[in-house]
């Protein structure tokens, strides 16, 4: 790790009038397990397609290794993709999809026999190798897709959300799998995903993307617990996201009322956004809360309760382990370490997350 | 008594499509010219047949004709059809309508605008101008059966190749081509009964002294048919009927294959 593998230099790139990706700056480093993490439609397939070759950028370069790779044919790239539809060849048997790589290559029968029972055995699917791809399960087909890719060996394994088309259970599965892989391969992976659960679950590094810039990069935990902006705040997991004004060092006003909390630099009487995570609201007795609302609604999830409280004008999500039955009066809590201060957007910032547009 | 109706309604159908052909065989096998009394078997018109040079010669040109224009409009049709894939929605469209309209157009009208190019540019009618006619109405045919199965091919599977290392047309031949494979078959073995079939255009384009079977049989309507033609008829007849069995013994072949996969699990 620490070594930089890829780098994206100014990428752009349009269709049409359609401009995709903007100046677009990103570096992957070696053995990372990085996301590209976004809402459908910004950019990130492109991404992925312009490191594999697929799609030539505009404007910009892409590094590999040291060396300009941008206008490499894909089949010259150290590079292999699993598709988002699988695109196993179906006149072709399992074990010939997979050898189909090394085929090319020229590898010896016997090198090509073993790669192919090693990849099985690594996807858990020893005993397919002579079926064919329409006669396996979406999951099935998923893993030969992916044994097809890491039998070539690649620096770095490209994929397009692999796992969008299987159900619930089996997609969770499919993460451990994958994680357990790459740690057994030891090679970089670049993942694309709209789901944010999955990039929190899986990832090294997060890139949350969204109209072609990006947002945030970081740590999972970075990106969960210091948004940077309001959208990322948003779109990783369910927040509580209110305007307010930051009146001096650890002190914010929001909805009319004085919170502490524990970030410091923003200046005086600065505008700011302020992001509390439904499960750091606490619920109390109507007069031990800095503020007091009213519970409107009640859902069951299983591990917890979501409720919503009406409060000072602003309808709060939270999620709690204790019932307060609907149109209970309640106090409102947040510990300040709790209280996240993003700045708005300023009027260049504020295209990247796309109000204007 | 309902089966007994239905089972007579399926045999009066059968009649109907194959008695002209059974009469037909029938006369090829009659041992006078007359096609009102029955004068004895005999084969001397098969034997007659394979004697009558310009009945061999016309079924050659018929067959060369069919097996030429159909290669040549499937290798030109496929590749249209590919080039047409790739295209932006709007002129696919568009050029997918200009491609049906030969197809709808009556023949009659094809093959007077290509009698009339043909003589604006003096070229002189023979074997080549009925080539040429048959592979321009072959070809919508070809890129008619081949741009479905394109539709349906999942896109990423050409890059899949590209990304396993494959050069493009190694990409093309080894995965893509297979897969549309069908699709130029049955377009070739369109194109190839469409040019047999032709009477109407080979008869505009076609010049003297150069004869397919149809235009050959059609000359001797006035005077009569030569019963050689019977036997012709038959024959060819024959002909497609195992070509048909054969054809529909094919994908279960493919099926077998699949099902040893399967087995072999
Ligand atoms: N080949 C293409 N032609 C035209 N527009 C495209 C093409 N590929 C992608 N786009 C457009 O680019 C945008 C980003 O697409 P994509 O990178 O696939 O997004 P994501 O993978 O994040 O959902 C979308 O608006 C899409 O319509
Ligand atoms: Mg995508």
């Amino acid at each position: 790790m620490g070594n930089k593998l890829i780098t994206l230099e100014n990428i752009s790139k349009s269709y049409g009038s359609n401009t995709v990706l903007d100046e677009l700056n990103l570096y992957i480093n070696e053995n990372e397990f990085l996301t590209l993490l976004g809402p459908s439609g910004c950019g990130k397939t492109t991404t992925l397609r312009i490191i594999g070759g697929f799609e030539t950028p505009d404007t910009g370069k892409v590094i590999f290794d040291g060396k300009d790779i941008t206008s490499l044919a894909p089949n010259k790239r150290q590079v292999n993709t699993v598709f988002q539809k699988y695109a196993l060849f179906t006149h072709m048997t399992i074990a010939e999809n997979i050898a189909f790589g090394l085929k090319i290559k020229k590898k010896s029968k016997a090198y090509i026999d073993d790669k192919i029972k090693y990849a099985l055995k690594l996807v858990n699917l020893e005993d397919f190798a002579n079926r064919m791809p329409d006669s396996l399960s979406g999951g099935q087909q998923q893993r030969i897709a992916i044994a097809r890719a890491i039998v070539n060996e690649p620096k770095v394994l490209l994929l397009d959300e692999p796992l969008g088309a299987l159900d619930l259970k089996l997609r969770q599965d499919m993460q451990y799998e994958l994680i357990r892989l790459k740690n057994e391969l030891g090679i970089t992976f670049i993942y694309v995903t709209h789901d944010q659960e999955e990039a929190l679950t899986m990832s090294d590094t997060i890139v949350v993307m969204n109209q072609g810039y990006i947002q945030q990069i970081g740590t999972p935990e970075n990106i969960y617990n210091e948004p940077e902006n309001a959208f990322v705040a948003d779109f990783i997991g369910d927040s509580n996201i209110i305007s307010g004004t930051m009146i001096h060092d650890e002190l914010v006003e929001i909805l009319n009322v004085k919170w502490a909390c524990v970030d410091k630099g923003f200046g005086i009487n600065k505008p700011v956004d302020v992001v509390i995570r439904p499960e750091d609201v606490e619920l109390v007795k109507e007069d031990e809360g800095t503020i007091k609302g009213i519970v409107t609604n009640i859902i069951f999830k299983g591990v917890h309760y979501e409720m919503e409280v009406m409060a000072n004008g602003f309808e709060w999500l939270v999620h709690s382990t204790s019932l307060f039955p609907v149109g209970t009066k309640v106090g409102i809590r947040v510990d300040p370490f709790n209280i996240q201060i993003m700045n708005k957007p300023e009027s260049e910032d504020e295209e990247a997350i796309g109000v204007e547009e | 008594m309902m089966k007994f109706i239905k089972k007579f309604y399926l045999v009066i159908i059968f009649i109907f499509l194959y008695a002209p052909m059974v009469t037909l065989i029938v006369f090829s096998f009659n041992n006078t010219k007359s096609r009102a009394k029955w004068g004895g078997f005999t084969f001397k018109w098969y034997a007659g047949l394979f004697n009558d040079s310009s009945i061999i010669q016309a079924l050659i040109n018929t067959l060369t004709i069919a097996l030429l224009s159909s290669l040549i409009a499937t290798l030109i049709g496929t590749i249209a059809a590919l080039a047409m894939n790739n295209m932006k929605k709007l002129s696919k469209n568009i050029l997918m309508g200009v491609t049906n309209i030969p197809m709808l157009n009556a023949e009659i009208v094809t093959g007077i605008s290509l009698m009339l190019l043909f003589i604006f540019f003096k070229y002189r009618f023979g074997y080549v101008t009925i080539l040429l006619a048959h592979i321009t109405f072959n070809i919508p045919y070809v890129i008619l059966s081949v741009a479905p199965r394109l539709k349906t091919l999942n896109p990423n599977i050409y890059e899949a190749a590209l990304d396993l290392g494959a050069n493009p047309l190694k990409a093309f031949f080894k995965v893509v081509f297979p897969d549309i494979m069908p699709g130029i078959l049955s377009g070739f073995l369109m194109c190839f009964t469409m040019s047999i079939d032709d009477f109407i255009i080979t008869h505009f384009t076609k010049g003297a002294g150069v004869d397919t079977l149809s235009t050959k049989i059609y000359a001797q309507v006035k005077k009569g048919i030569d019963p050689k033609m019977y036997a012709l008829s038959t024959l060819i007849f024959v002909t497609v009927l195992v070509l048909l069995i054969l054809v529909n013994y094919t994908p279960n072949k493919e099926k077998q294959r699949r099902l040893k996969g399967e087995k072999a699990k």
